[in-house]
C-alpha cells in the first residue's frame, strides 16, 4: 500500500493547521457563511439535513487495518457509532459538529488520510477496481496508476477551479467493476505487444444527464499518462460551460462539440504538451509501484470444505477469484435484510480491521457497492472469516443479488433528496428475503437514488429507483436495464412512477416476469435485453 | 405559519426560532408572521445560527408546528431509518407524522 513520504505528509499537516485556523475564524465571526463555505466544502464539511456531514477520502478504495480503526474511533468520538460507505469508495460520517472538525482532520492526517478533494469542482478521490492488485483478470494492479494521478490531481493549481467536480477512474482488466465508463474520465490498463498502455474514455457520467464515455484514444503510453490526462482536463477547463451548472460537466462538452472534434483538441493540446515537461520521469512510477508490491503469498491451494451448507452458499456468492491459488478476495456485505445499505458501526469497522490483520495482509478496499472487500484470504482461512463476521452481521450472502442494493443517504439525511432511499431498500430487502425468490433471480443490481443527483448510480441498475416529489410527496420511478459493468448501459423508465408501497410491488412484478420470461442461463438484465420493456410495461401498467 | 430555521452553528443541530432563543425541539417554534427576515438577520449576525431561513408550517393535530414540506419534517425529527437517533425516540408515531 502506499505510504505518505514527508511531502505528502507536510501537505496534509499543513492543511489540517489550515482548516483549524478557518474554523476558528468562522466561529469568532471573522468569517461569514458565504466566505467559509468553499473553505469547509475543499475539506468535505458539508451541512446536511441534521448536522454537519464530513466525507473522507479513501484514495482508490483502498485501506489498512489501523486507517480503518481510526475511522472508527472517529464513528465513536466524534459522531453517533457508525459511518456510511459511498458509491465513491468514501465514507461520509452524518453529525459531525463544526467545532470537532479540525480534531477530526487531525486524527485522520495520523493515519494518512484525509477530506482534501471530495467536495468542490476539483479533481474528487480516484476510483478503482476494489479487487485491484488481487483479481485473477487483472493485466496489472491500476493502483500505481491513481496513486501518480492522485499526486498529480492533489492541490493543482490549474485544475482547483474546474467548470465543475471531476471524477477519474482507473483499472486494469477487461471487466469492469468500477463503473469505469461512467466517470468524467475513465483509463482502462491494457496490454499491448507486451507493453502496457492506458486507454482513455472521456465524458461519462451520471447525474441529471447520464452518458456513457466514448473512447477517445486507444492506447496511451504509460510514460505518457500524466500529460494525457493534463490534456483532456485543460481542454475541458478552457470550454467547459461555466455559464450553467447543469451544462458544466465534461460529458456536456464531449456531447456538444463531438468525441471527434473533443479528441481533436485533445491531441492538439497533448502535441503541445509533450515537450512541456509535464510528464514525472517514469522511475516516479516505479517508485510508486514499490509501495503495491505483493504480499508475501504462501498459502498453500486447499479447496474449503464445503459440509455447511450456509458456508458454502456464501463461497459461491461472496468470494471472488485471485490471481494466486491459494487465495481469493472476500466480499464482507454491509447489506443485511433489512439493514441500511453501506453503513457500518464502529464495532464493525474494528472487526474488519481485525480480519485485515489477520487473514488479508493488512489491506481493505471499498467497493463501490457499499460492501468492503478483504483482497487476500487464503482459502484456509475462509471459514474463519466467514464466522467472524457472521458473529457481527456481515456475512450475508447476497454480493450481486437482490438484497445488495446499491442506495444513497436520500431524504434521511440528504439536503438535496426528493426522496427517502434507504427505507425503500430495507423493503425490497426484506420484501424478497420473505418470499424466497432472491437466490432464483441471481444476479440482478438493484440501485436506489433520492433525486436526479444519482448518486446511487440508479441509471446503471439491472432496476434503478429514482425518488421525485410529487405534489409534495415521495414518488418513485422505475428504470430497467442499466449496466455499470462492461456491458454499460443506461437504465429506462417503465413509466409512471409508484408511491412507496407500489414501488416495492412493482419491483417484485419486473422480478417475476424475468422468472417467468428467462431463458437458460439468462440473468435479468440479458433477458430485459432480449425481450425489451414492452412485457414489464404489460405487467407493470396492465 | 411561518417558522424561522436554521443550524447551529457550532454544532450543525436543527434549531427553530422560539421568540426569545433558539431551540432544537420545533414544539418551541413560534409563527414569526412578517418579522423573520429581520430575526434572521439579528441572529445571523450574533452568530447564534448558521444559514437560517423560513418555512411554512401548520397547527399539527398536537397543537405543535407541523412544516409544510417533508424535508422539515425530517429535520424536526431525525432520520426515519434511526429512530434510535431521532429527538424522539420512544414515540412510535412520530416517523409516521413526518412521511
Ligand atoms: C451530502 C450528500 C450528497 C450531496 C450533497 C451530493 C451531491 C451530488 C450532486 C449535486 C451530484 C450531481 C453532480 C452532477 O451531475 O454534476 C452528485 C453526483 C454523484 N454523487 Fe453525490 N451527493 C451526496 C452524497 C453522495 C453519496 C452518499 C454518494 C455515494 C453513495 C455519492 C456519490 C455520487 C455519485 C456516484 C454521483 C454521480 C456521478 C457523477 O458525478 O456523475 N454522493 N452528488
Ligand atoms: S442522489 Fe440526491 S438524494 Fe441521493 S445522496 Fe445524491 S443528492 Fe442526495
Amino acid at each position: 500500500m502506499y505510504a505518505y513520504d514527508h511531502y505528502d505528509q507536510a501537505m496534509v499537516d499543513a492543511r489540517v493547521a489550515e482548516f483549524r485556523d478557518q474554523c476558528e475564524r468562522r466561529l469568532a465571526g471573522k468569517l461569514t457563511e458565504d466566505q467559509f463555505k468553499p473553505l469547509r466544502l475543499m475539506n468535505g464539511l458539508y451541512l446536511q439535513l441534521h448536522a454537519y456531514m464530513l466525507r473522507v477520502a479513501i484514495p482508490y478504495g483502498t485501506l489498512n487495518a489501523p486507517q480503518m480503526r481510526a475511522l472508527a474511533d472517529i464513528a465513536e468520538k466524534y459522531d453517533r457509532g457508525y459511518g456510511h460507505f459511498t458509491t465513491r469508495q468514501n465514507i461520509q460520517y452524518n453529525w459531525i459538529k463544526l467545532e470537532d472538525a479540525p480534531d477530526i482532520l487531525a486524527d485522520l492526517a495520523k493515519v494518512e488520510m484525509h477530506a482534501i478533494q471530495t467536495s468542490g469542482n476539483c479533481i474528487r478521490n480516484i476510483s478503482s477496481d476494489h479487487f485491484a492488485g488481487a483479481a485473477a483478470d487483472e493485466v496489472a494492479d491500476p493502483r500505481p496508476y491513481a496513486e501518480l494521478l492522485r499526486q498529480w490531481s492533489s492541490f493543482h493549481p490549474e485544475f482547483s477551479y474546474l467548470p465543475r467536480k471531476f471524477k477519474i477512474c482507473v483499472i486494469a482488466s477487461e471487466s469492469d467493476r468500477a463503473a469505469m465508463r461512467l466517470h468524467d474520465i475513465g483509463i482502462r490498463i491494457v496490454e499491448r505487444d507486451g507493453a502496457l498502455g492506458a486507454q482513455f474514455y472521456v465524458g461519462g457520467g451520471m447525474g441529471r444527464t447520464p452518458m456513457i464515455a466514448p473512447l477517445i484514444r486507444d492506447f496511451v503510453p504509460l510514460d505518457q499518462l500524466v500529460t494525457y490526462s493534463e490534456a483532456c482536463l485543460r481542454v475541458y477547463n478552457r470550454y467547459g460551460r461555466r455559464d450553467n451548472k447543469y451544462k458544466a460537466r465534461i460529458k456536456i462538452l464531449v456531447h456538444e462539440l463531438g468525441a471527434e472534434e473533443y479528441t481533436r483538441q485533445v491531441e492538439e493540446e497533448f502535441a503541445h504538451l509533450l515537450d512541456q515537461g509535464v510528464e514525472p520521469p517514469l522511475a516516479e512510477l516505479e517508485r510508486i509501484k514499490g509501495y503495491f508490491a505483493d504480499p508475501a503469498f504462501d498459502a498453500a491451494d486447499v479447496e474449503p470444505d464445503r459440509s455447511d451448507p450456509d458456508f458454502a452458499v456464501w463461497l459461491d456468492h461472496n468470494t471472488h477469484a485471485h490471481k494466486i491459488p491459494g487465495y481469493v478476495s472476500a466480499i464482507v456485505s454491509l447489506k443485511p435484510v433489512g439493514g441500511i445499505p453501506g453503513d457500518a458501526t464502529a464495532e464493525q469497522m474494528r472487526v474488519l480491521a481485525e480480519l485485515a490483520q489477520e487473514y488479508s495482509f493488512d489491506e481493505l478496499r471499498v467497493m463501490h457497492t457499499q460492501n468492503v472487500v478483504l483482497p487476500h484470504v487464503a482459502k484456509a482461512d475462509l471459514q474463519a472469516v466467514w464466522q467472524r463476521l457472521n458473529e457481527a452481521g456481515m456475512g450475508t450472502p447476497n454480493a450481486d443479488l437482490m438484497g445488495d442494493i446499491i442506495a444513497c443517504p436520500g431524504l434521511d439525511y440528504c439536503s438535496l433528496a426528493n426522496a427517502r432511499s434507504i427505507p425503500i431498500a430495507q423493503r425490497i430487502s426484506e420484501r424478497f428475503a420473505a418470499n424466497g425468490k432472491e437466490a432464483a433471480l441471481g444476479e440482478l443490481k438493484l440501485k436506489i437514488s433520492g433525486c436526479i443527483n444519482a448518486c446511487g448510480h440508479h441509471h446503471t441498475g439491472h432496476i434503478g429507483i429514482l425518488g421525485v416529489d410529487r405534489k409534495g410527496t415521495e414518488n418513485y420511478q422505475l428504470l430497467l436495464g442499466g449496466s455499470e459493468a462492461e456491458d454499460t448501459s443506461l437504465a429506462k423508465i417503465t413509466g409512471p412512477g409508484f408511491d412507496e408501497h407500489g414501488i416495492v410491488d412493482a419491483v417484485e412484478t419486473a422480478a417475476d416476469v424475468y422468472l417467468r420470461e428467462r431463458e437458460h442461463g439468462e440473468r435479468f438484465l440479458d433477458t430485459y435485453r432480449r425481450i425489451g420493456m414492452a412485457p414489464f410495461k404489460e405487467a407493470l401498467y396492465g | 405559519m411561518i417558522l424561522v430555521t436554521g443550524n447551529d452553528l457550532k454544532t450543525g443541530a436543527v434549531t427553530w426560532w422560539t421568540g426569545h432563543g433558539w431551540s432544537t425541539a420545533i414544539e418551541d417554534a413560534v409563527d414569526v408572521g412578517q418579522a423573520g427576515d429581520a430575526i434572521i438577520a439579528a441572529e445571523e449576525a450574533a452568530r447564534r445560527v448558521n444559514v437560517p431561513y423560513l418555512i411554512e408550517a401548520e397547527h399539527g393535530p398536537d397543537g405543535a408546528p407541523r412544516p409544510a414540506h417533508i424535508k422539515e419534517r425530517m429535520r424536526a425529527l431525525g432520520p426515519t431509518v434511526r429512530p434510535d437517533l431521532t429527538l424522539k425516540p420512544n414515540d412510535v408515531d412520530a416517523i409516521r407524522n413526518v412521511v
